[in-house]
């Protein structure tokens, strides 16, 4: 401990210090003793979290055989993921979601649709969003999958064939786990920028922690004030998704050549 | 190069003097039919527009239009990025602790629209149960949250008023609220002719809804006597409701 005290590191702490005092001593703060505003907050971050990690987990299941199709699917298989993978990957993610939930939506009046015990959940925003999210997720994952599929060493594959070991086992016990530590540190990145995205479902009437910030903004005309605890909480979640890969990677004992 | 530059200052200088700068006037940059709306080649237009030449011709100002976000346009004014805000803002007390208004240019009741045959009220016996739409700071939302919220099954905020009438033709909201004339032009549109319906007015509350519309100015701006005495002189010399005529069939000033 007494070997991180170095003269930067204090230097850097000061200023640090410094702007938070800054901030709390000249900003404007009142509205944080407002219940509705806690309440919102309270409610905002965990819709983000939720949203992060319900649609990081539908991505990585549908990501699974997109990758392995990539990697090394018959061809009327490989042609329609890697064509999935362009688009979602080379269209904005907000004109997905806006695709999705009003182009989408538009098109359902009038149809059996709306006649249908689905329709109190279509009829809201949130389905929109976790399919447009988690898509998002499939289409970048997959193609980070297609790479780690293809870089286990080919020979532990035919090992395996030649042991007798089922196809799926096979998968199972070592080829997917090889390729998912392969790639843990970078399926941690993408689950930080994945919280990132989320604002931008708060165009679609949810209520996530970046219209909460965005609501007291119109309420209050106080700008930076919420906005400079948006980015704390911002910076707090993505400190615990790095910790809780961190962990993840610590779990795998790996050997490096 | 160095001459082009001395003389395109003093240029500059004696531009400055001898025309004061023009005035920035805001306006939402959604469009807001009938009000203020981009044309096909982008030009502004509107009777706000209209209204706005002939505040600036009867004040002698030079104005310009500066399209901002509605959601910041308050914040814009009081940075100095727009000198005037021109959007059909209501005049609200709340607004007031922050900037200044002019007098009341025209004032026009918020009305609920539904899908047709909903057979929704525009009360809130009427709204119970239902889920409403409303555009995000606006007083028509203060009139939701207090009247409405407590009996709607939820309230929905939207950026801006062509999302929530979108949400509203999809079925996703049962009702919005929004100013008459802007609804109105909406329930004209192919769109709104198709789906929706005026289930009238709501039940008038000055403290909320306001007390008509203004221009929005800086705290002590001393452009607010100017813009006064041009919508009084304007309202009295026939030039107002010359410029409403071709907008509307009645009467927009209100009492």
């Amino acid at each position: 401990m007494a070997g991180f005290w170095k003269p930067h590191r204090v230097g850097m702490a000061v200023v640090a210090l410094g702007l938070v005092a800054l901030a709390v001593i000249y900003g404007r703060w009142e509205w944080l003793a407002n219940p509705k505003y806690q309440m919102l907050f309270v409610k905002g971050i965990w819709l983000s979290i939720w949203l992060t990690v319900v649609t990081m987990c539908v991505g990585m299941v549908l990501a699974i055989p997109i990758g392995l199709a990539q990697a090394v699917g018959p061809w009327y298989l490989a042609a329609p993921a890697r064509v999935f993978c362009t688009v979602i990957r080379g269209t904005p993610l907000l004109m997905q979601i806006w695709l999705l939930y009003y182009g989408l939506g538009s098109l359902f009046p009038g149809t059996w649709v709306q006649k249908s015990d689905l329709w109190p959940i279509l009829r809201q925003a949130w389905p929109y969003a976790v399919v447009a999210l988690s898509l998002s997720v499939a289409g970048y994952e997959g193609e980070v999958l297609r790479g780690a599929f293809k870089s286990v060493p080919h020979g532990q594959l035919e090992a395996a064939k030649a042991m007798g070991i089922p196809r799926f086992t096979l998968f199972r016990r070592i080829w997917l786990p090889q390729a998912l530590q392969r790639v843990l540190p970078t399926i941690g990145g993408e689950t930080v920028l994945q919280l990132k995205s989320t604002p931008l479902v708060s165009t679609i009437t949810i209520m996530e922690t970046y219209a909460v910030a965005g609501r007291i903004r119109q309420d209050t005309f106080i700008i930076y004030e919420p906005l400079l605890l948006l980015a704390v909480i911002y910076m707090c979640l993505t400190g615990l998704i790095v910790l809780l890969f961190r962990w993840f990677e610590a779990q795998t004992p790996s050997r490096t050549a | 190069m160095k001459k082009i530059l001395l003389a395109t200052a003093a240029a500059l200088a004696l531009g400055t003097a001898a025309l004061a700068e023009p005035v920035k006037i805001g306006v939402a940059a959604e469009p807001y039919p009938p009000f203020t709306s981009p044309d096909a080649s982008g030009n502004w237009v509107g009777w706000e527009v209209d209204f706005m030449v002939a505040i600036c011709k009867q004040a002698a100002i030079e104005c310009v239009i500066t399209p901002t976000a509605w959601d910041g346009i308050i914040p814009a004014l009081t940075s100095g990025q727009i000198d005037v805000i021109m959007s059909s803002m209501s005049i609200t007390a709340e607004r007031a602790k922050t900037i200044d208004f002019s007098d009341k240019y025209y004032n026009t009741p918020a009305m609920i629209v539904t899908a047709k045959g909903s057979g929704i009220t525009a009360d809130p016996a009427g709204l119970t149960g239902k889920i409403i739409g409303v555009q995000v700071a606006t007083t028509h939302e203060a009139y939701t949250q207090k009247y409405f919220a407590p009996v709607a099954a939820e309230v929905k905020t939207y950026q801006t008023l062509d999302e929530h009438n979108q949400d509203l033709a999809a079925g996703r909201v049962d009702a919005v609220m929004g100013d008459s004339i802007a609804m109105d032009a909406f329930l004209k549109s192919e769109a709104g002719m198709a789906c929706c319906e005026a289930v009238g007015a709501v039940a008038d509350d000055a403290e909320i809804l306001g007390a008509g519309v203004g221009f929005g100015l800086r705290k002590g701006d001393p452009l607010l006597a100017t813009l006064n005495e041009a919508i009084k002189a304007i309202r009295a010399d026939g030039t107002y409701d010359a410029i409403s005529k071709p907008y509307f069939d009645f009467d927009i000033y209100g009492k």
